[in-house]
């Protein structure tokens, strides 16, 4: 669908030029929910603007449906996009704002009427259709950005963190409706965040990206259970991170020997060395507490924290200080009975953890 | 608690401020009292009457000074503001260019130059076309004023485009609008009050210019504010006091508007 080849962009020259992405390939495909997540200054926004035509890529190119989309302007792009501030025109009242865009196209004004009352109701903005924008709250804002862009039915809606100016409430309720539109509508929403948890809720594949590259792509559970690397493990979710010895390697099953001298299995991918020193990451809800001498791993409990949904025991591991993160859920009236200081294993499930490349 | 420096509270700071406000406004309140005095006097009161305002819109020669007037700033403002427009799109609508700021001092130069010395140079400029032409009508004081025109027009302008969300047009592109169909649909109608705000400006600004007119002007080509210069050779009526008062009330009403629609929608 969008085929993104090694597109590099560069601001500025010489001494203050600023690469804002370096060869980023990546492809898109139809009817997808694809997240690019990174903080900021990743690239992710400028990538999004490459797509939209808002800038020129300095290198590489990028393909809509096999064509070659480079020197064709933004108003020649089949593709629309939500702003992150929504850029509603303040002097058009709502149903002329989502109407812009066909009547831009040039279709008939009785075509236009009903498009517009169609994604009003897709919206469920109907009954605001003559307010003027500044009249309506971010929330419904945020609804009619969605509407004037999905309006002139696009190949590709890009969306440029258009979440982030909500509330907490109401972000969760937009995530469940950008879901539903992009099911609805079977139009390849290219989403940009930087909210992790956003990217896993809401995303069919999601392409980690930093300092103008991209890390890891994947599907929220690849990207979340076998993070590639370091960055990657790190920017998404809680990690413990624990050196380790790689013994061997069969496929993608590795086994290693832990500081503590006992063996796991984890994942590793082929691209990974066999031998040496590496690291291991592990989720802290996929290791257990145990009694003590129990587990691959023993330490002193430092820190109980309760948060309501889960409790997060910070156990200080034996030989070197290294911290360990556990996190469990807790159950009606359960209390587990441990307390700060006590001497504990940790228990860790089979393939638990996943060796980073480095 | 730690103040940072007040200005109104050091010594003599009342006293300087008004002392500074009577100098600036008493004179004005007396020019404006004695455009109602009964008699020939500007300067005795001898009661009041409106036979001043009521002279001076008799009078054909003031008639005819006012309708100059009224044509000459009409045409310059249309012109000037028509020119900010473009220059002000230039200035902030396009990616850097070689020579911008030389660009920029220039549209701002006739704020710079000493007006006599724009002046003179038209005076010589336009004899000579003058005498190529033969064309002696009222053009000539048309473009002179909206040639010192266009900074006033500009200013507003350009402070409205640079506040104005970048977001809107690129929007607009992305939503299909070629660059005319944004700049019609989207930056126009959103410039509209700066551009208002500018034209107004300019229109006040060319109503009481006096130096470049004076220069420039032909026999018989007597503006509003040559004329009063003209009078005040001759002996000294409250017919001038009232003439100023009307100009006075004309600028107030204009610059208020100019106030609100640079205000509003922000």
């Amino acid at each position: 669908m969008i085929e993104i080849q090694d597109v590099t962009k560069v601001f500025g020259s010489g001494e203050g030029a600023f690469r804002a992405l370096d060869e980023v390939s990546v492809t898109i495909r139809e009817n997808e929910f694809f997240t690019l997540l990174g903080p900021s200054g990743c690239g992710k926004t400028t990538l999004l603007r490459l797509i939209a035509g808002f800038e020129g890529p300095t290198g590489g190119q990028i393909l809509l449906g096999g064509e070659d989309l480079s020197g064709q302007p933004p108003y020649r792009r089949p593709v629309n996009t939500v702003f992150q501030s929504y850029a509603l025109f303040p002097h058009m009242t709502v149903a002329e704002n989502v109407g812009f865009g066909i009547k831009m196209l040039g279709r008939p004004k009785s075509e236009i009427s009903g498009t517009v009352s169609e994604m009003l109701e897709l919206v469920r903005m109907s009954h605001l259709a003559d307010r003027q924008t500044s009249q309506i709250s971010g929330g419904q804002q945020q609804r009619v950005a969605l509407a004037r862009a999905l309006a002139p039915r696009p190949k590709v809606l890009l969306l440029d963190e258009p979440l982030s100016a909500l509330d907490f409430k109401l972000r969760k309720e937009m995530q469940l409706e950008l879901k539903r539109l992009q099911s609805e509508t079977g139009i390849t929403f290219v989403f940009v965040t930087h909210d992790q948890e956003e990217a896993l809720t809401m995303s069919d594949r999601v392409a980690v990206m930093s300092d103008g590259e991209i890390r890891q792509i994947g599907t929220p559970r690849e990207i979340y259970d076998h993070p590639a690397e370091r960055f990657v493990a790190d920017f998404i979710g809680d990690t413990n991170f624990l050196k380790a010895e790689m013994l061997g390697r069969e496929g993608e099953s590795a086994r290693l020997r832990l500081a503590s001298g006992q063996e796991v299995h984890a994942r590793a991918s082929e691209a990974t060395a066999s031998s040496g020193t590496v690291t291991l990451a592990i989720r802290p809800e996929h290791a257990d507490l145990a009694p003590e001498g129990e587990g691959v791993l023993g330490g002193t409990l430092e820190d109980i924290v309760y948060f309501g949904t889960d409790t997060h025991y910070h156990v200080a591991l034996d030989g070197g200080g290294e911290r360990f993160v556990l996190r469990k859920q807790n159950q009606p009236d359960e209390d587990r009975g441990y307390q700060r200081g006590d001497r504990v294993g940790i228990r860790l499930g089979r393939s638990a953890g996943q060796v980073l490349r480095d | 608690m730690a103040r940072s420096f007040d200005v109104t509270r050091q010594p003599g700071f009342t006293m300087i401020a008004i002392a500074c406000f009577v100098l600036l406004y008493l004179p004005i309140i007396l020019l404006v009292a004695y455009s109602f005095n009964a008699g020939q006097s500007i300067s005795q009161w001898e009661g009041f009457s409106l036979r001043w305002y009521v002279s001076a819109w008799d009078n054909e020669q003031i008639q005819d000074a006012t309708i100059r007037s009224v044509i000459i700033a009409l045409g310059a403002s249309l012109i000037a503001t028509s020119a900010a427009v473009l220059a002000a799109l230039a200035t902030t609508r396009t990616t850097p260019w070689r020579g911008q700021t030389v660009a920029f001092a220039l549209i701002n130069q006739p704020l710079m130059v000493p007006e006599i010395v724009t002046a003179v140079s038209l005076l010589i400029f336009f004899s000579m076309i003058k005498v190529w032409t033969g064309y002696t009508g009222l053009w000539y004081l048309v473009i002179a004023h909206a040639a010192f025109c266009i900074p006033f027009a500009y200013m507003p302008i350009r402070a409205r485009l640079q506040g104005m969300d970048l977001n809107l047009e690129q929007a607009g592109a992305d939503l299909y609008g070629t660059p005319i169909k944004v700049f019609r649909h989207i930056t126009l109608p959103q410039l509209w009050p700066g551009i208002l705000a500018g034209g107004m400006l300019a229109f006040v600004i060319s109503l009481d210019d006096v130096v470049i007119t004076e220069f420039v002007k032909s026999a018989g080509q007597d503006t509003l504010p040559t004329y009063m210069l003209g009078q005040l050779r001759r002996n000294i009526t409250p017919e001038i006091n009232a003439i100023s008062t009307a100009l006075l009330a004309i600028s107030v009403l204009l610059v208020t508007a100019f106030f609100f629609m640079s205000r509003t929608r922000k």
